[in-house]
């Protein structure tokens, strides 16, 4: 079973039509695969595939700290020690913890003279396992504000892993969070591959960048896809240079196509919507890119 | 000039410029307001995974600061091992093997527990680098300068809010704070937005910007904190977006339009108000109208 991540540093790029396109493609050529949306906190992935839910389970993790008003004597120790700022003290001089700001560290709960913080679990999000037209889908969805939103997709990606055992199902294809941070992380560490989809633009030239020294940080070989490449050749080929010495090969290039758009409000997979008629459209640009991305998955 | 226009001696104020979904325009729309509020502004690019407003503001640089973190120091002639440290740690950042107790500087989020509950004072702060910040200044309209501040995580770094909180900390004397936030609905988005007075939400009319819309607004209500929303690309798409901002009393405070010329500027790196001169004037008097519903509300 190979594991293939889309991730892109900067939002926007493209990541969950390819993602979806991908899924469509693989399932149309008889490789059977997982779909999975590791974009805990902003999933999108679902909109296309139309997922039939068919396990639910909540996401419990961490704990947070609640203060019952009629033990607490208002000493404010609390707030001195806490380091996320997250102890409020009212105007009438009592205190309480802001769910968003509290990281559930427990220093409060440990050190308040009068014992009068809770300390209950945290529901952190819910996660699913569902059927799509292309085969089993993993997805998740981080409550607002919660915290753990690594744990989650780690958790996700296991799941997928398990899914993928049972059914001796050859990929399991992730769509991945924007960023750099905690989520990308647990998303792509211990993948078989990475497919970073960027766009000709300074920023994503400088997006690029940094999701490509992480990749090289965390030893995950890494390919790369440029979005919208007609709204600035130039600098599509500036970033191809830059993968380059970075040993990412450029798999495609892409151009700005309102038919993804279009795709979407029709709950469709850009391959689905747009059927190939020249040999640079983006339908057969991403066949060509899926057919590559597979072959290299597989060597 | 009217008497409603934007003063410098204001009363602080700090105005984010999120969404739920990426590349929807932040960066485009904090950095254009911040060239049409016409009085002095602070600039503060919180998306320290991604930072990219420099790219368009280009600042002249005149501080560079490493950024560092308090992580536990073991003493371990004092150390027991006797594992206090490790029933505290919630987030399994310290284990105690052989007599030894060591440290896993990537899982500590720097709550300090440790270090208090160590019954031998054996724990002290290590500082360990999570990234840079940056100030500079943009100058390009003179009796109106950018203050420009930027928070930038190291590579492999797993947590931004330290950094977040760091560069909306940075001290500055301009009435106006306008925050370019990381997208999401979670830790660093929260951190970014917590304590502004007023959040624009960025979104494009599509299905994944109208769903993550959808959360963003759950966000910052549960926050509560007074906002309006911003359609970029606006006659690309379909009318989702619109018809969930009437069906729930959402101001729609700006509508900007795709034209494959501000596509094209954006992957330059020029500014949206060079790109679409026409737009300047209207970022100025949704900033007004922000700013004084604020003041009258």
């Amino acid at each position: 079973m190979k594991e293939l991540i889309v991730i892109s540093g900067k939002g926007g790029t493209g990541k969950t039509s390819l993602t979806a396109a991908f899924c469509h493609l693989a399932h149309e050529l008889g490789q059977s695969c997982v779909c999975v949306d590791c974009d805990v906190d902003a999933a999108d992935l679902h909109l296309i595939l139309n997922p039939e839910v068919e396990h639910t389970h909540t996401f419990t993790s961490g704990h947070e700290a609640i203060i019952r008003q009629e033990d607490c004597t208002a000493c404010g120790l609390c707030k001195e020690y806490c380091t996320f700022d997250a102890i409020i003290e009212g105007q009438d001089g009592t205190f309480r913890v802001d769910p968003y700001a509290c990281e559930g560290c427990k220093v409060c709960v440990e050190f308040c003279p009068v014992q009068a913080i809770d300390f209950p679990s945290a529901e952190c999000g819910i996660w699913n396992i569902s059927d799509t037209r292309f085969g089993k889908m993993v997805h998740a969805r981080l409550h607002i504000g919660a915290e753990n939103s690594g744990k989650l997709v780690s958790l996700v990606r296991q799941q997928a892993r398990e899914v993928a055992a049972q059914q001796g199902t050859e990929l399991v294809i992730v769509d991945g969070p924007p960023g750099i941070g905690c989520p990308v992380i647990a998303s792509i560490t211990g993948a078989d591959a990475v497919l970073i989809v960027t766009e000709p633009s300074v920023s994503g030239l400088h997006d690029f960048e940094r999701v490509a020294q992480l990749c090289r940080h965390f030893n995950i070989p890494a390919y790369l896809c440029i979005n919208k490449y007609d709204i600035n050749p130039a600098q599509g080929e500036s970033i191809s240079a830059l993968a380059e010495q970075h040993n990412i090969p450029t798999l495609a290039r892409i151009n700005h196509d309102h038919a993804f758009t279009a795709a979407q409000i029709e709950r469709k997979t850009i391959t689905e919507y747009l059927c190939t008629d020249t040999a640079d459209s983006a339908t057969s640009r991403i066949q060509a890119l899926w057919e590559a991305l597979h072959q290299r998955l597989n060597t | 000039m009217n008497t409603n226009d934007i003063k410098s001696n204001a009363p602080p104020f700090t105005l984010a410029i999120a969404s739920g979904k990426g590349g929807t325009g932040k960066t485009t729309l904090a950095t254009a307001l911040a060239e049409a509020a016409g009085i002095p502004v602070t600039l503060r690019d919180c998306d320290v995974e991604e930072p990219n407003a420099h790219l368009f503001i280009r600042p002249q640089w005149h501080r560079h600061t490493e950024q560092t973190r308090p992580v536990p120091l073991i003493d371990q002639q004092r150390c027991t091992a006797c594992g206090a440290c490790v029933e505290l740690c919630q987030f399994n950042a310290i284990a105690v093997a052989r007599g030894l107790a060591m440290v896993f500087t990537e899982l500590c989020h720097s709550c300090g527990g440790c270090r208090r509950i160590c019954p031998e004072g054996a724990i002290s702060d290590k500082e360990v680098p999570i990234g840079t910040l940056d100030c500079g200044t943009q100058r390009k309209n003179p009796a109106a300068p950018i203050n420009f501040i930027q928070g930038k995580l190291a590579i492999g770094q797993v947590m931004a809010p330290p950094l977040i909180r760091a560069t909306k900390n940075v001290a500055a004397e301009e009435a106006l704070n306008i925050l370019d936030c990381p997208p999401g609905t979670s830790c660093p988005m929260i951190t970014a937005v917590r304590d502004s007075d007023f959040v624009l939400l960025v979104t494009e009319p599509t299905p994944f910007g109208l769903n993550d819309l959808e959360l963003a607004v759950e966000t910052v209500r549960q926050l509560l904190i007074p906002f309006a929303v911003v359609i970029n690309r606006a006659d690309s798409g379909d009318a989702g977006v619109r018809t969930y901002c009437h069906a729930n009393n959402i101001n729609i405070a700006l509508e900007i339009p795709w034209k494959r010329e501000i596509a094209e500027a954006y992957s330059r790196g020029d500014s949206l108000c060079d790109a679409a001169p026409e737009l300047k004037a209207q970022l100025h008097t949704m900033l007004q109208q922000i700013m004084c519903r604020e003041e009258t509300a």
